[in-house]
């Protein structure tokens, strides 16, 4: 079976001021395919995610969604043809309870009106087990549950695409396996994931393959192990103080 | 070939409840005070009360218009007065100097209040936060420049609206405060079921984050520019009703910023972002008005010192406290989820209020 691309991205570069936080990026994603990404702080992971999402405009380069050129579709638009996006850093609507939040994703990018869009969020919340809270104000939540809410957002909205940016940081141990659950019920039903995450181990376990960048660089592409294990990742990635067996520390 | 998640728990339905006990009662009541002041020129209201109405009225709508703007979509305009002259002078334009009669003009004003709002909106827009709100009173005294400046609107001398000649005095007042009365159930209505859409889940959502509301599908933008687009059009609405009881266009008094400043100070003593706070603010704002108005340069002060209070004691306005922090909600706008567990997977025993959420299920995050 050919696999077929879901997202490709051609030479995508973006600087902000003399900060290159994307260089020539160049990648695709296969759908149903569980991609990871990795890489250390300021390497331009969350950028990529951002003019995947339509957030910031790249500099150069282009972008395609399901064959078609996306690259000047604005971040609603994107929204609306299935590409979700999780924060790394929550931003729930604060004044509004947690079951209207999530269906503005059902509502507006989900194009489900009236009672479907009721229960497509209905849905969202009881996958991400939001739903004893579906009340509460969104201000109000907790890490973990702020977290959730944006899973939950993002699953309502129906994607094809699903973007994940550090949905287990700030996780304990124990909440992590459920999580890596839920991400795996999705992948089951189809949905292509694209997950930066900076613990290791669960994205691995997780993942079709792995990118890591640096600098805004892709510095190795594949087999989630083989990366892992490549010494320029190990050494940009893991840090400095490394010895990885061939007398190269710096 | 998009996977949808309803597929899978098709058979959970979501009841959702947009309306209570207290919004029933609230409708109803709605209904028995409208009907007893539309009824009221004919037996228990005198034409100095109905004049008294009429200005309250005007000031209802303008609180809910401001309400609409700032404290739903967020976006905190001090240019308002802009499209109280444009309602105003539109009136006077079409009705008399077109000759287009009372009610062709009123319609008139109101299409035109919009379409300046649409099309200052491509120049506000580039703004936001405190630059936006400059910059809509620097539209304001543009546009307030441009009117005096044409000699058929009175240059800055201001002009009279005829259209009531011929009427008795006594006639005219009712029939402004009936036009007063229809324009206060319509404005509050429109704003009530446009917050009650999913446009104005939208508003919400771009208000408190613009950014994850666009990535959840929704049109910022074009958001915008619907909420701009109707509250401009509600004060040109009380621009116009304000041209019918005095009869007399000024430039310096429609265009005056103090109408926003008024505004401002209506929906924080009532209660930003509630349908019942602006015309709770608007009755205080009248009664202070009224019956302290006139110690002059102190009746500005005392304003300023409520207003300070208000937001330091007690942010949610005067409804804040009368409803409970909300509890109580005469003209919800909100989705209340009224059966958040009837899931056969469900097998935990949290209840809908409780602040945890559980905790063994194979479904949790």
């Amino acid at each position: 079976m050919a696999e077929s691309e879901l997202l490709s991205v051609h030479g995508l570069s973006k600087k902000f001021g003399r900060v290159i936080t994307a260089d020539d990026v160049t990648f695709d994603v296969h759908e149903g395919e569980a991609f990871g990404i990795v890489g250390p702080n300021g390497a331009g992971k969350s950028t990529l995610l951002n003019l995947i999402g339509g957030v910031i405009d790249p500099d150069a380069g282009r972008i395609e969604f399901g064959g078609r050129d996306i690259t000047r579709l604005k971040a609603a638009n994107r929204a609306k043809v299935g590409i979700a996006r999780s924060f790394q850093i929550p931003r729930p609507f604060v004044d509004m309870t947690v079951f209207e939040n999530v269906y503005v994703g059902s509502s507006f990018a989900g194009g489900t009106r009236g009672q479907h869009g009721y229960d497509r969020a209905y849905a969202a919340l009881e996958t991400t087990g939001l739903l004893s809270l579906a009340e509460t104000p969104a201000g109000q939540l907790r890490l973990l549950d702020r977290k959730r809410l944006e899973l939950a957002r993002a699953l309502a909205t129906g994607p094809r695409l699903i973007l994940l940016d550090e949905i287990a940081g700030g996780l304990t141990e124990k909440e992590i396996p459920p999580l890596i659950d839920t991400i795996r019920g999705l992948l089951a039903s189809g949905v292509t994931v694209v997950w930066i995450e900076h613990i290791v181990h669960a994205l691995v376990s997780v993942v079709d393959r792995l990118m890591c960048l640096a600098e805004g660089r892709i510095l190795a592409i594949g087999d989630p192990h083989e990366v892992m294990r490549s010494p320029e990742v190990i050494e940009v990635y893991l840090g400095t103080t490394f010895d990885i067996g061939e007398g190269r520390a710096s | 070939m998009s996977v949808t998640l309803s597929d899978s728990t098709a058979a959970n339905r979501a009841r959702v409840q947009r309306s209570t006990r207290a919004s029933l009662v609230g409708l109803v009541v709605s209904i028995i005070v409208v009907a007893a002041l539309a009824y009221g020129p004919y037996a228990f209201l005198s034409k100095g009360n109905q004049q008294n109405l009429t200005t309250l009225f005007i000031y209802i709508i303008l609180g809910t218009m401001w309400n609409l703007l700032a404290g739903y979509a967020g976006m905190v305009s001090i240019g308002q007065q802009a499209f109280i002259g444009i309602g105003a002078y539109g009136i006077v334009y079409a009705a008399d100097i077109l000759g287009l009669g009372l009610w062709i003009g009123l319609v008139l004003a109101l299409v035109i209040s919009g379409i300046v709002a649409y099309l200052v909106s491509f120049l506000a827009f580039r703004l936001s936060g405190g630059y936006f709100a400059i910059g809509t009173w620097v539209i304001a005294e543009v546009i307030y420049l441009i009117t005096t400046q044409f000699d058929t609107l009175g240059a800055g001398a201001g002009i009279s609206l005829t259209t009531f000649r011929g009427y008795k005095p006594e006639i005219r007042i009712a029939v402004v405060y009936w036009i007063a009365l229809a324009a206060v159930v319509v404005a509050v209505a429109v704003t009530y079921l446009l917050l009650r859409s999913r446009l104005g889940a939208g508003f919400t959502a771009v208000r408190d984050d613009a950014t994850a509301a666009a990535t959840l599908g929704v049109n910022v933008t074009r958001s915008r520019r619907i909420a701009w687009v109707v509250a401009a059009m509600g004060c040109g609405l009380a621009g116009t009703l304000l041209a019918m009881t005095t009869l007399n266009v000024q430039p310096g008094s429609v265009f005056k910023i103090q109408w926003t400043a008024f505004m401002i100070f209506i929906v924080i003593i009532g209660g930003i972002g509630t349908i019942e706070g602006p015309i709770i603010g608007a009755i205080v704002f009248y009664a202070l008005e009224r019956y302290v108005g006139d110690v002059g340069f102190w009746y500005l002060v005392i304003l300023g010192i409520i207003a300070i209070a208000m937001v330091l004691f007690l942010p949610k306005g005067l409804w804040g406290l009368i409803s409970r922090g909300g509890r109580l909600q005469l003209f919800p706008t909100g989705l209340r989820l009224a059966t958040p567990l009837a899931t056969p997977l469900a097998t935990t025993t949290s209840s809908p209020t409780s602040g945890t959420p559980p905790t063994t299920s194979a479904e949790d995050l």
